[in-house]
């Protein structure tokens, strides 16, 4: 059984994932000359908006000029699934406090890692997919060459903006989540050692 | 004629004085003189680092342009033009169908004005940021500026007067501005002789309420004076509040050359309202319904789109009717300002020929009242005893006082036209402390906040009526000139001089912080109520209604939707209406059409404008963006393809 204090430690990392409800996951930011006020995009849980009203559709008009695809939010199945995912993540994680079965918490760390890694490499697929894939026919700016994917982590110059791709509030709820289970796996280790020794 | 009596004498020793003053400056100056001491140390204190903002906007009448500008303030830099009596073909105010109607008066359409007095909405008698009103002066009219958008929203006409210039000064919380006539009139207007002015020409002195929520206007009640001129006008503020001041000139009532007959009386008046009465006497219904027309202009935020109201009444209250309405203040030789100290207490009047400041005190002025210290009685109006009103006289204030700001610490500033310099005297004492010379002879002053409860006593901007010399020659007619000058010291220093447009007659200063954070950056889409808006460019069509076409056509980076257009023919009646579908900030698109003869357009973000076209020739025409938008703005062009009037071509346009 499960020592109590890698029991609170799930509970916590298992609430904790209900910020991505609340938070959106990732930022990317665009930085240019003539946008002093910013221009930004928030990946939600189950949505992509503008950083401020208007944004996405500002980001989609300027997009036109290389041909790339419209960014549509509702157009994306991810953005469907993911709330499921998650929630389903936090019961599982609930259910390993209840049961305080060692398996159990194994399996949880192993599968929210699959699926942050899963997350991020669909994130990187359709960055390339936008960055790659453009309409060179209808685009009035055409780079030989020249590819416009943003980032996952980390910044990029892209012609005149500047990317900034980073975990936002969600995004940092669920590393710290899985941190958590982490530790309580370690805690349980020593606990072994303690015993064994 | 009495070429040679006195007043004639007087007048000419006036102006050998102000030719004499132009010419040793002149003849000082061996051509420029900075008028700074230690130039460097003012440098810095006007200076706005790039990317860094002004402290103050100052908000400049445009004079004889109708125009209002805006200004940054320490550094001067002009930062927009704003039309509000006169067309603007820049970006068709008053030309497209949306303004046009901004610009009705009983006169029928009037596309220009001679705009004088800026003046903030106040709260609790300090400015607030909500509107700057402002008055046309030819075709009496106050306008009310929007400083959201820091955009014209509504102007009404003022009935039954005749050189609007004692206006818009507002009362404590902006209940009022009020208006009033420089020049008496026939009242009602009717044909009868230059000669009967004094049987027949009547002033009136006009309440326009504003309403506390939105702003709108309406002409409250107006009050029939005597055929004087009403010059300039302030209101009461503490204890004086719920009173207005207005400064009459020719009580002589003249009607011809008035620089020498209506310069005849040792005192004129200032004439103290009080509006408080005022609206006791409405209510209880001591009014007359007098029949006249006036128009109220209204932009409707909603649809983007200006219309017209024509009134034909309006109440008019005669002094005789109802005691207690409206008092005359003994005031020397053609007052031209009147200005009221923060306190409340201090009615300054700025009296053009004198040579004092008379001081008069409200609670004198009260007491005088309750005493019935009377001089004589004109047509109602009680002449108050001039020693049972004043509270003091500034002596040796230069020549030509016109008018008077305060620093908020005590003291005031008048500006002196003739002997062109700002005279800095103490509240109370009533003692000149310093002064400093002008380039040249300065007409109004202003301090931000300076006519209100509590101005922000840094800066002094001197607004001068001559320019001569001080900046590089542009041919006969050069920009005028302003000065800034430092007050925060006791010795006034001057830092800076900047041209501004039209003729600044009066402007207006506020801390930036007040106006900034509600500046609109773009017209929200969803909220455009416009009936020919379109949202987006699935929208954009051309529609035939007999010889009426309606182009609904779309604008965004970087073309215009439809952009190739055939089926019109000569004569048609063609309605732009075009709808800027961006909702970024700064991204307005223009439109400019080959043939068009009226205006191009500048359309903001997230609104639609319409302009009318009549096209006279056959052919294929080119329209453009005129606001350069982004990299490919050279390509946001289309054609129009005009066919003679018996042509079977349909209406035809790209989609997409
Ligand atoms: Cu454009």
């Amino acid at each position: 059984m499960m020592q109590r204090v890698s029991r609170i430690l799930m509970t916590v990392a298992s609430l904790l994932l209900l910020l991505a409800f609340v938070f959106p996951l990732w930022r990317i930011s665009l930085d240019a000359p003539q946008y002093p006020e910013g221009l930004g995009l928030r990946i939600w849980i189950n949505t992509i908006t503008g950083e401020k009203p208007h944004d996405l559709e500002n980001i989609n008009g300027l997009n036109h000029y290389i041909g790339m695809q419209k960014i549509v939010p509702d157009s994306i199945p991810e953005l469907v699934y993911m709330p499921y995912i998650v929630a389903v993540m936090i019961f599982f994680g609930l259910l390993v406090v209840a049961f305080g079965k060692r398996k159990l918490l194994y399996s949880w760390v192993v599968v929210m890692i699959l699926i942050s890694l899963a997350g991020l490499a669909d994130f990187y697929k359709w960055g390339y997919d936008y960055g790659h894939n453009l309409d060179t026919e209808h685009a009035a700016i055409k780079i030989p060459g020249m590819a416009y994917q943003p980032p996952v982590i980390g910044s990029k110059q892209i012609l005149n903006f500047k990317a900034f791709s980073f975990p936002d509030v969600g995004g940092l709820a669920i590393v710290l989540s899985i941190g958590l289970g982490f530790a309580a796996i370690v805690i349980e280790r020593r606990e072994d050692k303690n015993q064994n020794g | 004629m009495k070429l040679f009596s006195k007043p004639w004498g007087a007048g000419t020793a006036v102006l050998v004085l102000l030719f004499l003053g132009l010419y040793l400056m002149g003849g000082c100056q061996s051509g420029q003189n900075s008028g700074v001491i230690g130039s460097g140390d003012a440098a810095s204190k006007v200076y706005v680092a790039p990317g860094d903002y002004d402290e103050f906007y100052a908000f400049m009448s445009g004079g004889f342009s109708g125009n209002v500008t805006v200004h940054g303030l320490p550094s001067g830099r002009l930062l927009k033009t704003i039309p509000v009596f006169s067309q603007f073909p820049e970006n068709g105010w008053g030309y497209s169908e949306e303004t046009k109607a901004m610009l009705m008066t009983s006169d029928d359409f009037q596309p220009w004005d001679d705009a004088h007095h800026p003046e903030l909405s106040q709260t609790d008698g300090v400015p607030d940021g909500r509107w700057l009103f402002i008055n046309a002066n030819n075709t009496p009219r106050v306008a009310r500026i929007d400083l959201k958008t820091f955009e014209t929203a509504e102007i009404i006409e003022i009935p039954n007067s005749g050189g609007n210039h004692a206006s818009p000064f507002v009362t404590m919380n902006t209940e009022y501005v009020v208006a009033s006539t420089r020049f008496s009139v026939p009242i009602p207007q009717r044909d009868v002789s230059i000669d009967s002015y004094k049987e027949n020409f009547k002033g009136t002195i006009t309440f326009i309420k504003v309403d506390p929520e939105t702003g709108h206007m309406e002409v409250a009640f107006q009050i029939l004076v005597p055929g004087y001129d009403y010059d300039l006008s302030h209101s009461g503020r503490g204890p004086s509040h719920g009173w207005s001041f207005f400064t009459c000139y020719n009580t002589e009532e003249a009607h011809t050359l008035l620089e020498i007959n209506a310069s005849q009386n040792d005192k004129d008046f200032i004439a103290a309202v009080n509006w408080k009465k005022a609206e006791e006497f409405i209510k209880q219904g001591k009014y007359k319904t007098m029949k006249t027309v006036y128009y109220n202009n209204r932009m409707d935020e909603s649809t983007q789109t200006a219309s017209s109201k024509k009134y034909t009444s309006v109440p008019v209250l005669y002094p005789k009717d109802v005691p207690g309405l409206i008092y005359y203040l003994p005031t020397p030789k053609s007052p031209h300002g009147v200005d009221v100290d923060p306190s409340g207490q201090y009615i300054i009047g700025g009296g053009k020929l004198a040579t004092v400041i008379p001081v008069h005190s409200f609670d004198k002025m009260l007491k005088a009242i309750e005493n019935e210290e009377f001089e004589k009685v004109i047509d109602g109006i009680p002449v108050l005893k001039y020693d049972a009103v004043i509270a003091g006289e500034v002596e040796n204030p230069g020549l030509g006082p016109l008018h008077t700001e305060f620093d908020g610490k005590g003291y005031a500033y008048t500006s002196a036209f003739i002997s062109s310099e700002v005279v800095k005297w103490k509240i109370g004492t009533w003692e000149v402390v310093d002064r400093i010379p002008t380039y040249y002879s300065i007409g109004h002053l202003m301090i931000p906040g300076g006519d209100s409860r509590k101005p922000w006593g840094k800066y002094l901007v001197a607004l001068n009526k001559l320019t001569k010399d001080r900046y590089l020659p542009t041919g006969p007619e050069l920009a005028h000139s302003a000065q800034l000058i430092d007050i925060s010291g006791d010795k006034m220093r001057l830092l800076l001089d900047f041209p501004t447009m039209g003729e600044p007659h009066y402007a207006q200063g506020i801390a930036a912080e007040l106006v900034k954070p509600n500046s609109v950056k773009y017209f929200k889409l969803e909220e455009n109520n416009h009936p020919y808006a379109i949202k987006s460019e699935e929208e954009a069509r051309v529609e035939r209604k007999g010889r009426e076409v309606h182009i609904y056509m779309s604008t965004i980076r970087t073309h215009f939707m439809p952009d190739n257009i055939e089926g019109i023919k000569v004569g048609d009646k063609v309605y732009w209406h075009i709808t800027n579908l961006e909702q970024d900030w700064d991204i307005p698109h223009g439109f400019a059409l080959k043939g068009m003869r009226t205006a191009e357009l500048l359309i903001m973000p997230g609104q639609t404008r319409t302009i009318y076209w009549e096209p006279r020739e056959v052919g294929v025409f080119p329209f453009y963006c005129t606001d350069f938008c982004s990299a490919l703005h050279q390509e946001m062009q289309g054609y129009i393809r005009v066919s003679p009037r018996n042509s079977k071509i349909k209406i035809s346009y790209n989609k997409r």
